[in-house]
């Protein structure tokens, strides 16, 4: 309660006021549509945003790591097999691999009389570390995007298509996805394999066949749960085709799920590739994947521990990144988690 | 009689990414022992708030009390630490929900769900204590109750699940109960059943109730006093009598005269205008004024001070100064307790 | 109001039924055999508690519900024949709905002038964007908005507002009949009043039927001509409104009526009240007979073996209730 005293306020001032309408209905503050109002609250998180930083260098020098150094992915030289790695300027600092020092503590560049510094080392044929790692890395992020980018949109359209329509559509779609989700997916890509050489485009199709399932059935779960939604009816009464209400309802109110989702399903992708790689049914020499390179640096671990090392930390720093900023992005824009 | 629960000057805000919104500002309320009291308000207004600062139930980060008292039992509730309050909620002071569906815990029988407070507040062993959940359930009008104590929340109907969730809040026999907005969410047959339950148990246990609703028809069913409020703040005190049948401000002269009157015949309801004010930016002045039909300059620059009019009731409103013009009250009010 | 005789039944409403399939075998009949009719320019209220079927019958008649059984017409075509796609389309440009959740009936991704201009949009009401614009400014200030609310978003507004805006996208297409579902439910007391201002101003300015539906009795009573009262997918009473109130012939309208909470304190404290005894009964397996039975004071042997059918006891007042039928009145000792 405020006291006022009683000489401040004039007989005048019970005269009426002039109150402004249109101030009634006022609606305050900027206009915040839904995109913007996520990306500010995605900002706001420091580990996303540090992650989407990591993962756009990694982006970067798979882009232009191969053009740094003037060897290509396949160039051999026994003088430079098991070659340490070695940066001139980091050499110095013992507890970084960089000192061109092997196991035993021999400086191999001055033993071998090489002048070139290999930044990552050299495998045991000799090819340069540096530029397949990179290599690898950029044909690893390509097979997982275009994997996601398919997932996402048969995914898509197999669960909006199953939910909008429901009743028998939905019962036999569903059915279908129970039978192709039972059958283990090794056995699949190892038939693919089988039919196809292995190399990019049967790998690609190996990930996406499998990978649609998850997206189906969120999107499944998303539509079904906006079908009877009233502003859905609302425009079911004004005469909306279907086509319009799954374009102009259903779609924009999907965006995010979609968008997370796939956010995720990207390291899957890459996780999954490694995984075929490794197991010989990836890709094959002398191309090279992450996989590839961790395979064939897992066989000289005990001996020469960094050709395993590169391709590790960096298909892990690529993992845990697409993790913590697909997390930032659903805190960000799941409409649930919203206050 | 005297005071059982006092509220001193409370100012409660939310601190968002939009900047600070003030939601209650500056409270003051007496709860009698034995009686109910109604806080009637709409979205906005700032009762609930209220009500969840007694028992100190609202989210930790973003709500703070700025200021204020809560006297209870001789403590001041804006002081305890949570094991205190722990104490005292469930079994001095009680509270009891919109919503019976979500109130009550799915995976638990209703049985457990009375025993928890029984178990913790009054140290009952299990069998008393199951006897005593049987003696609630047929207190609050729950036919056969020593088979329905084991059973689940999804066993029961609407109106059944609000009565376990008075059996819950009385367990321990509190002192005060706050029941916020106990059967808004009801079929109208099934509220006047849960109303007549309240008023029946009030009589047996003499606990005095706090009131939180939008329906003034409930408030004179139920209530004995009645604070308005509006904005955040209180803008009319008085004895249920006093505020249905001779209200001295314009916000609840608007509320009066916006609802139907099932025995009289209205050609047209006296809606008000506009909406309630943002809160993030709180009005000056008193903040009915943008929406108010007798706003004068002084209402937007300065909040009015309260006028006692009696014993009981208190008004803030810069008409009742002597300098203002007189107006009178819209007709419904003036027609007001002709009744059937 | 003209005389009974001459007036123009724009919805005729005949035996409907609408059941849905619960689980395996359960059937839930939401609405069983309901007939009313709405006459052109009048506002027939649709009263109950929940389950009472009242929301299924809007949405049954507007189409957004195929029927089971029973017909609905408007201005004497049925609604739900076959038709073709133009067909459909002048049926939705004549009926239209207002819906009662403010917070889940505006898409939150659409700008308000593109939700009110939807309808526009759909049937190709305005040549120019220029046009478009026009109309949905003219439908904004109608309700009581601002030409600025055009370009923000739903999650801006107030309920209150935001049930306006609903208004609109109804009123863009020009309807002759609006059904309105629980409008103002989930609004504040205050708000409520602007809002039946708002829809009894545009009835009186463009002579629209409207079908309101609701839950609280005041109010329904106080914007309809007549009102139907349902229980448990019956129709059990339609009166005018005020002879509803002045004379309740069927028990549950009777107990609804006493039971609602009256706004004057010597009113509530000096009234007789009629508390009905335990809950409503589940649409999936209703009692026989008459469904009010299990809850009504006055029931006897005959109302659990023949069902009501619901009969003209006094002029333009039905009821369904052996309590008024010459065949059966005699069984009750009242």
């Amino acid at each position: 309660m405020m006291a006022v005293s009683k000489n401040e306020i004039t007989q005048d001032m019970f005269q009426p006021a002039v109150i402004d309408k249109s101030l009634q209905e006022q609606v305050s503050g900027p206009s915040i549509g839904f995109w913007s109002d996520g990306f500010r609250r995605l900002r706001k998180n420091k580990a996303a945003m540090v992650s989407a930083f990591i993962i756009l260098l990694i982006v970067i020098m798979a882009l232009v790591g191969p053009h740094m150094s003037k060897y290509g992915i396949d160039d051999q030289d026994l003088k430079r097999s098991n070659l340490p790695p070695r940066i001139s300027a980091l050499a110095n600092i013992h507890w970084l691999p960089f000192d061109g020092k092997n196991e035993q503590g021999v400086d191999v560049y001055k033993e071998r009389g090489i002048k070139q510094d290999l930044w990552f080392g050299a495998d045991k044929l000799g090819r340069d570390l540096w530029t397949r790692v990179w290599k690898g890395t950029q044909i690893s992020l390509f097979i997982a995007v275009v994997a996601a980018a398919a997932d996402l949109i048969i995914g898509v359209a197999y669960g909006g298509i199953s939910a909008y329509f429901g009743g028998q559509v939905d019962n036999i779609m569903q059915r279908i996805l129970e039978v192709l989700n039972g059958i283990p997916n090794l056995v699949i890509i190892i038939l693919l394999i089988i039919v196809m050489q292995p190399g990019i485009p049967a790998i690609i199709l190996a990930i996406a066949m499998t990978g649609w399932i998850g997206m189906a059935r969120i999107i499944r779960g998303e539509v079904l749960k906006l079908k009877n939604l009233e502003f859905v009816l609302a425009a079911r009464t004004l005469g909306a085709s279907d086509s319009r209400i799954i374009s102009k309802h259903m779609v924009p109110n999907t965006m995010s799920m979609i968008i997370i989702h796939t956010m995720f399903s990207v390291p899957g992708a890459i996780f999954f590739e490694a995984f075929l790689s490794f197991i010989g049914l990836g890709l094959q020499p002398p191309k090279a994947s992450l996989g590839v390179l961790i395979n064939e640096g897992y066989k000289m671990l005990s001996l020469h521990p960094y050709q395993a090392l590169f391709p590790g930390v960096i298909i892990s720093l690529l993992l845990i990144c697409f993790n913590i900023f697909g997390d930032g992005l659903r805190d960000a824009f799941d409409p649930k988690l919203r206050q | 009689m005297e005071n059982i629960l006092e509220i001193k000057d409370l100012h409660v805000s939310f601190d968002t990414y939009g900047g600070e919104v003030q939601a209650v500002r500056g409270v003051n309320l007496e709860l009698k022992k034995g009686e109910t009291l109604a806080i009637v308000g709409e979205s906005g207004s700032g009762k609930s708030v209220t009500s969840k600062t007694i028992m100190r139930l609202l989210p930790k980060p973003a709500a703070r009390i700025k200021s204020g008292e809560i006297w209870f039992n001789g403590k001041d509730l804006t002081k305890l630490s949570e094991k205190e309050m722990q104490k005292i909620r469930g079994s001095e002071i009680s509270m009891i929900f919109q919503d019976p569906m979500t109130s009550l815990n799915p995976t638990m029988s209703i049985g457990k769900q009375i025993m928890e407070g029984l178990r913790k507040h009054q140290k009952l062993g299990k069998q008393e204590a199951l006897q005593r959940a049987i003696e609630l359930l047929d207190l609050v009008g729950i036919p056969n109750p020593e088979a329905r104590v084991k059973q689940y929340p999804h066993q029961f109907s609407g109106g059944m699940r609000q009565r376990v969730v008075i059996a819950i809040a009385l367990a321990c026999n509190p002192k005060v109960l706050i029941a916020d907005e106990p059967t808004t969410a009801l079929d109208v047959t099934i509220q006047a059943q849960i109303l007549d339950l309240m008023k029946d148990l009030q009589n047996k246990m003499q606990t005095s109730i706090i009131l939180i609703t939008h329906d003034l028809g409930v408030v004179a069913n139920m209530a004995q006093r009645v604070a308005v409020m509006y904005g955040g703040k209180i803008v009319e005190t008085g004895t249920v009598d006093e505020i249905f049948y001779r209200p001295k401000h314009p916000y609840t002269w608007g509320l009066l005269s916006s609802m139907p009157r099932l025995h009289s015949k209205t050609d047209e309801l006296l809606a008000i205008p506009g909406t309630p004010p943002d809160l993030s930016n709180p009005p000056k002045g008193c903040p009915f004024a943008p929406r108010c039909p007798h706003a004068m300059k002084v209402c937007v620059e300065y909040m009015p001070d309260y006028t006692t009019l009696s014993e009981t009731q208190k008004t803030a409103c810069w008409l009742l100064d002597e300098r203002a013009p007189k107006v009178e009250p819209p007709e419904i009010i003036a027609v007001g307790g002709a009744g059937k | 109001m003209t005389e009974t005789a001459e007036r123009e039944k724009l919805i005729e409403v005949k035996n409907l039924k609408k059941y849905f399939k619960v689980g395996k075998k359960a059937i839930l009949k939401a609405v069983d055999d309901v007939s009313f009719h709405i006459y052109r320019g009048e506002t027939f209220g649709l009263v109950g508690e929940s389950g009472c079927g009242k929301s299924t019958t809007g949405r049954t008649i507007i189409r957004l519900y195929e029927a089971t059984d029973g017909e609905v017409l408007f201005e004497g075509k049925n609604v739900h024949a076959k038709m073709s796609r133009k067909e459909l389309k002048e049926f939705n440009k004549k009926m239209q709905m207002i819906f009662q959740d403010p917070y889940a009936s505006l898409n939150p991704r659409m700008t308000v002038k593109d939700i009110i201009a939807e309808g526009i949009d759909i049937h190709g009401l305005a040549k120019s964007k220029k046009e478009r614009d026009e109309k949905v400014y003219e439908l904004l200030e109608t309700v009581g908005l601002n030409k600025e609310h055009a370009n923000r978003f739903p999650h801006e507004f107030s309920g209150g507002q935001r049930q306006r805006i609903g208004i609109a996208r109804a009123l863009a297409v020009d309807p002759d009949f609006i059904i309105a579902d629980e409008p103002i439910s989930a609004l504040d007391v205050s708000i409520q009043a602007q809002v039946v201002n708002l829809l009894q101003k545009l009835q009186k300015e463009r002579g629209l039927t409207y079908l309101f539906i609701a839950h609280d009795l005041s109010m329904v009573k106080h914007i309809s001509d007549r009102v139907g009262v349902m229980y448990l997918g019956n129709m059990v009473e339609v009166a005018a409104s005020d002879e509803l109130y002045d004379n309740p012939l069927h028990p549950y309208t009777e107990a609804l009526l006493s039971a609602i909470p009256v706004p004057d304190p010597n009113y509530e404290r000096s009234r007789e009240r009629i508390i009905l005894k335990g809950d409503v009964p589940s649409p999936v397996n209703p009692p026989s007979g008459c469904r009010f039975r299990t809850r009504c004071p006055l029931a006897t042997d005959i109302c659990a073996q023949v069902a009501p059918k619901l009969r003209e006891a006094r002029e333009g007042h039905w009821v369904a209730c052996h309590l008024y039928d010459d065949e059966y009145k005699h069984a009750f000792n009242k």
